[in-house]
């Protein structure tokens, strides 16, 4: 039972466990949830899905999965219809609605000629005006429109045209996609490793108590290591040109990151890394920094982070003279060589989907150099950018 | 039992469930949403809902799991030696309840409310796997095994700051509490403030939600914030005019420091407003 959903969800990439499954069979055997596909949508949900990020999938499976079942409703509820359904469905109609059945010739020869076109009619069905099935002017179905209609199905309490699962809300908490700035938060909290590493130096007062009040009184010192936050990053943002689309997204990247490290410089580039980057965006021709400066000041434990879309022409990384902007004597490479000498840690952070990378020359130039540490700029991206950092 | 949200609370289809499931199978229920949607709010209320007593136990960066269980005070039992007192002989004196004690120790079932997990170290989810699994532990002090009478319905929230490690996420249902849509948002309205007119409510949501528009604000408001604020412009006596009136030159709407926490995005704001009246002219 359930057994096909349990392997779509999980081709579907969402993580779900035997153990998850038997909580479901579990529920379903308390009636937890009982003969409503939304209560069941809602129950398996629950107990499945453990993170937002797989809810847009979870729905895609679901809905998947459950189109088909979907399809028999109509068929099972139209078994149904007898004498005490009867009774009450012409409790629901208003009197002028009554008189239009008259018109069709009667209630009896509505429900004669609905049977008739069920037995002709093998598939379900949408839209047209004959045939039994959803959204169409036929009298018989369901959503459409027709006063003398028969609604096939139960009138659901949500009763929108498009089902829970359809409408995928979750789809922009998926951990694949582009990220707002709460997102980033996580990945890059991720940077900041409380290191508690080298020698004891700070006195554990309520550790020295309690282990000297175990010891019968007599005093025994504990120490632990200082608490301090031992990641420091220097940052570069390629600003202008092809990058403008994505300043937005670098932006909340930034912005995010200025509250996580204490030990954060950021610089700016165009395109690529030439012999001098600036601070300053505004005043960026006259206050430049060579980058020799930088890799002599900054130690060499500084993670390096580079975001950038690495889109340009192919020249720009490898001739002299090929920025785009201003004569350089070095190619872009043997620039980016040196500071990947100099830094043990290098990452390119690119806003570009990773499945259009290989399509621009540039970026695979870009990913050999830095030995295919570039990473989408996504949840997943990040978050796999960030745990090699902190490796 | 069935939890169907309370006076004071609006809960929809699918929160519903998720507590009705977790109460019906025992599972804890793992909460999570953006801050202001009402996480915490959810556990008093479902335990009023259900006519439960509540235990709340918050967790802050320095929480360790061992303290919800116990704690053995071996300051006070060293200075009650000294002092020759007689309670020294028994250990349990010294072993002070923490909070999973205490709901497991009830009488009836209770509602344990553990209030923003993702605050302590990664360690600690890890460390209360088997207690919330089995709802027993053991007490080495003593030698007991605490064992629970009535399996509490437990309710954890999490704001996200961290990862929750996965063998934790397998034993809780979970829920994420969506940023409710505009009726949604209506009925928590009617709920908290049942005098306000509908034409304030309607110009308030207006407002709210072009201020939730804007792009690049810090900390967007959240519904938290709009009870907070609609509280103000009740209390303040505002007209409906001045909402209405979306005078480029008035762009900040009023009493906005409810509404918006942040210094930068209250000059977010006033940037737009003077870009717009410069357009207009």
């Amino acid at each position: 039972m359930l057994v096909n959903f349990f392997h779509g969800l999980r081709d579907a990439g969402v993580p779900v466990t035997t153990r998850e499954l038997l909580d479901l069979m579990e529920g379903l055997k308390q009636h937890v949830a009982f003969g409503n596909i939304d209560d069941f949508y809602f129950f398996s949900r629950t107990c499945l899905v453990k993170d937002e990020k797989y809810f847009d999938r979870f729905d895609r499976a679901f809905g998947a999965h459950f189109k088909e079942l979907e399809a028999l409703d109509d068929i099972i509820e139209a078994l149904i219809p007898d004498d005490w359904l009867r009774s009450e469905f012409m409790k629901n109609l208003s009197e002028e609605d009554k008189a239009k059945i008259e018109s069709l010739g009667g209630l009896e020869k509505l429900i004669e000629e609905f049977k008739k076109r069920l037995e002709e009619q093998q598939k379900r069905h949408e839209g047209g005006n004959k045939w039994i099935g959803t959204g169409g002017t036929s009298p018989f179905g369901q959503e459409g429109y027709h006063p003398e209609g028969i609604r096939v199905g139960p009138n659901g309490k949500n009763n929108k045209a498009v089902k829970v699962w359809d409408k995928r809300d979750f789809k922009n908490l998926d951990d694949s996609v582009e990220l707002g700035t709460r997102n980033i938060k996580v990945a890059l909290r991720r940077l900041r490793k409380f290191a508690r590493t080298g020698a004891a130096d700070e006195l554990d007062l309520d550790d020295t108590i309690s282990s000297t009040a175990r010891n019968a009184g007599l005093l025994d010192i504990k120490m632990v290591p200082e608490r301090h936050n031992a990641v420091k990053v220097l940052l570069f943002f390629d600003v202008g040109g092809s990058m403008d689309p994505h300043v937005k997204v670098c932006e909340e990247l930034f912005s995010a990151a200025r509250t996580e490290f204490k030990h954060m410089e950021n610089f700016y580039f165009h395109n690529f890394l030439y012999e001098s980057v600036w601070r300053n965006n505004v005043r960026r021709h006259n206050e430049r920094t060579d980058l020799l400066d930088v890799m002599h000041k900054y130690s060499h434990d500084y993670k390096v982070v580079f975001v950038g879309d690495a889109s340009m022409s192919p020249y720009e990384i490898v001739q002299p003279g090929g920025s785009v902007e201003h004569w350089n004597d070095e190619a872009g490479e043997v620039w980016m060589r040196r500071l990947l000498e100099t830094y043990e840690k290098v990452i390119w952070i690119n806003p570009v989907p990773e499945n259009e990378w290989e399509y621009t020359q540039s970026i695979s130039m870009t990913n050999q150099l830095l030995e295919g540490k570039m990473y989408p700029l996504t949840l997943k991206g990040l978050e796999e950018g960030m745990s090699y950092l902190s490796k | 039992m069935k939890f169907e949200g309370t006076e004071r609370y609006v809960a929809t289809d699918d929160l519903r469930m998720a507590v009705n499931a977790a109460v019906a199978l025992e599972r804890p229920l793992l909460i999570k949403g953006e801050p202001g949607t009402g996480k915490t709010m959810l556990a008093e209320e479902v335990a009023q809902g259900l006519g439960k007593r509540l235990i709340q136990w918050h967790i802050k960066s320095t929480t360790k799991a061992q303290q919800g269980l116990y704690e053995y005070d071996a300051v006070s039992r060293l200075r009650d030696s000294q002092l020759g007192d007689e309670k020294v002989q028994d250990i349990a004196n010294y072993i002070k309840k923490g909070k999973l004690w205490e709901a497991f120790a009830a009488d009836e079932q209770v509602v344990l409310l553990i209030d923003e997990v993702d605050k302590a170290d990664i360690e600690f989810p890890n460390d209360l796997l088997v207690e919330l699994d089995k709802m027993e532990f053991f007490v080495y002090e003593t030698g007991e095994t605490i064992k629970a009478k009535h399996r509490p319905i437990i309710i954890i929230t999490s704001n996200n700051e961290k990862e929750l490690p996965d063998a934790f996420l397998r034993r809780c249902f979970f829920h994420f509490i969506n940023f409710p849509d505009r009726d949604t948002m209506r009925e928590i309205i009617d709920v908290h403030h049942p005098k306000i007119t509908e034409e304030l409510v309607q110009e308030a949501l207006e407002v709210f939600f072009d201020v939730r528009a804007i792009p690049g604000l810090k900390k967007k408001p959240s519904t938290s914030e709009l009870i907070d604020w609609l509280k103000l412009l009740m209390a303040d006596d505002i007209p409906d005019e001045i909402l209405k009136e979306r005078d480029p030159t008035k762009a900040i709407p009023p009493l906005y420091g409810a509404l918006l926490k942040n210094e930068q995005d209250v000059h977010l704001l006033e940037r737009l407003a003077f870009m717009h009246r410069r357009e207009m002219r």
